[in-house]
């Protein structure tokens, strides 16, 4: 009996947050006309939560465009076909890796910071006394925050797919001998603009949205202690990161599943 | 003030958290122009008060009057209209830890009114001046002592010239000097600027002090009120054991528990609190 109450209060307690979470995600849209004359105030968080992720996105494009240079030639070459590795090299990035792989790192860099930073101005009521100034924090700490984590993360996984066929190409071209030209032109051919790169961007885009939805709302809705912080940006990145994943598998089979 | 009646006027308040009541069936007046302090022990919901006259909680019954408008029933629009002319000094300051003391100070001019540079810096100058800390403008919040960073909040809080000053226990944590502070510039302030104050507070000589009346809070009732000489002399035990600081009285010593030679011998139970 006992377990079967816990299971209810579990389940209702999730229905809740689940709508606290849909609840804000509505105030944070009908708030963004606010947000177009202050522009400053979204630049500022681009830097934060896009420029500063920059560094890690290069550096694990480029070691993922290595690994699949390398992956790609080993399997290729059996079959005489190394000539293609550009094609397996960009669509693999372009299509998965890229938008995948740089919204769980965007997660785990940015995504889990914002958690902490909006948790603990929660926790120091900074969002408390900037209501009580008559200042909205949804919208002037949330909404920019949000937008700005859209509108970097589909340029972050551009970036980690650029990178990281370079990185193929370093090892390809560079140090395994596949011909340059076939390289580049064989991608060139076989990468099309709308299935495969703008899926890809939609692709992040929806990751984007997620991912710091889920991290504002997280910081939002954390206990104000130092273990609510905690958890809260732990939760950060363990829904983030199985949501991306769950949300790729449904992205892609309503994009290439025909 | 020559307008007699109260700018803020609670009646029949209610409000639960979980199963425990903080409010029940409180009624206060607050007169334009007074210093007014909620008294009471730790635990019986001063500053949920404050944040129910704020807006930010929702009372389960009873009405919050804020100068004739009753707050639960606000809109949204209504609400933040409302509290621009309400200033808060929350218990740690609650500076925004991004920006320097000037900033602070500048947040709620920048965001609510289309003022110039030129004009704000010499608003903010101002607030600052009054609170003493024209010069630590170009500080962050980090590098200010507790006792600084709350009157840096209260410069913010006052930069909007509000009709209103509630302070969330302003004493608690200071030291003497910074108490003394404190203390004279709730006064200062109210008088110079005609505000109306609102203190929570558990500072009985230092809240006495300054207050023109007393409300003293203990299980959710109103348990005494007056001055605090009436307080001083009243006859009710509540008043007398908060007053004097007695530590037992009306309210236990003990949190609500069973008799402790019973606790005590309760052996079965001894592994409940096992050394981590």
């Amino acid at each position: 009996m006992e377990y079967l109450q816990s299971l209810g209060h579990k389940g209702l307690s999730f229905f809740q947050r689940l709508g606290r979470g849909h609840i804000l995600l509505a105030n944070i849209v009908m708030g963004l006309h606010t947000l177009l004359p202050r522009l400053r105030l979204v630049l500022i968080q681009v830097f934060s939560v896009g420029v500063l992720s920059l560094i890690i996105i290069l550096v694990s494009g480029l070691f993922v465009g290595m690994v699949l240079g390398l992956q790609g030639y080993n399997t290729l070459v059996d079959f005489g076909a190394e000539e293609s590795l550009g094609v397996v090299v960009a669509l693999s990035l372009v299509r998965e890796l890229g938008p995948v792989v740089s919204a769980l790192l965007f997660a785990g860099r940015a995504g889990s910071a914002l958690t902490a930073e909006i948790g603990l101005m929660k926790a120091t009521e900074q969002l408390s006394a900037m209501e009580m100034m008559a200042v909205d924090p949804v919208r002037r700490v949330l909404a920019p925050r949000f937008v700005a984590g859209v509108i970097s993360m589909p340029l972050l996984a551009a970036i980690f797919s650029a990178v990281g066929v370079l990185g193929g190409y370093f090892v390809g071209v560079g140090l395994l001998g596949v011909d340059e030209g076939a390289y580049w032109s064989q991608m060139q051919s076989s990468v099309d603009l709308y299935d495969d790169i703008y899926n890809g961007v939609i692709k992040s885009i929806v990751f984007g949205i997620v991912v710091t939805w889920i991290a504002v709302f997280e910081g939002q809705d954390a206990i104000p202690t130092s273990e609510g912080v905690s958890r809260a940006t732990t939760r950060t990145v363990v829904h983030s990161s199985l949501a991306v994943l769950g949300l790729d598998f449904v992205l892609t089979a309503l994009m290439f599943g025909d | 003030m020559t307008d007699a009646s109260p700018i803020v006027k609670i009646r029949g308040l209610s409000f639960s958290r979980g199963n425990r009541k903080i409010f029940d069936g409180v009624d206060i007046d607050i007169h334009r122009g007074k210093v007014t302090a909620i008294m009471g022990p730790s635990g019986t919901g001063k500053t949920t008060l404050l944040r129910l006259i704020g807006g930010q909680l929702h009372p389960d019954a009873g009405t919050i009057h804020v100068d004739t408008q009753n707050v639960p029933d606000l809109s949204y629009r209504q609400l933040y209209a409302l509290r621009k002319r309400m200033g808060m000094l929350f218990q740690n300051g609650a500076l925004l830890t991004d920006m320097n003391v000037y900033d602070n100070v500048a947040f709620p001019l920048r965001e609510h009114t289309r003022l110039n540079e030129r004009l704000i810096r010499s608003l903010v100058l101002m607030k600052l001046e009054a609170v003493g800390l024209r010069g630590a403008r170009d500080l962050m919040p980090s590098e200010l002592s507790g006792g600084m960073s709350r009157r840096v909040a209260l410069a913010r809080a006052v930069a909007m010239d509000p009709m209103i000053m509630m302070y969330d226990e302003p004493f608690t944590g200071q030291d003497p000097i910074s108490m003394g502070v404190v203390v004279r510039l709730i006064r200062t302030l109210n008088d110079a600027l005609g505000l109306t104050s609102i203190i929570v507070s558990h500072d009985i000589a230092e809240t006495a002090a300054i207050a023109d009346h007393i409300y003293l809070l203990s299980g959710g009732k109103v348990v005494a009120q007056g001055s605090s000489k009436e307080l001083d002399e009243s006859d009710s035990e509540w008043a007398q054991q908060f007053m004097k600081g007695l530590p037992d009285g009306p309210v236990p010593f003990h949190y609500p528990a069973r008799e402790f030679t019973e606790d005590l011998f309760d052996l079965d139970n001894a592994s409940r609190g096992v050394r981590p």
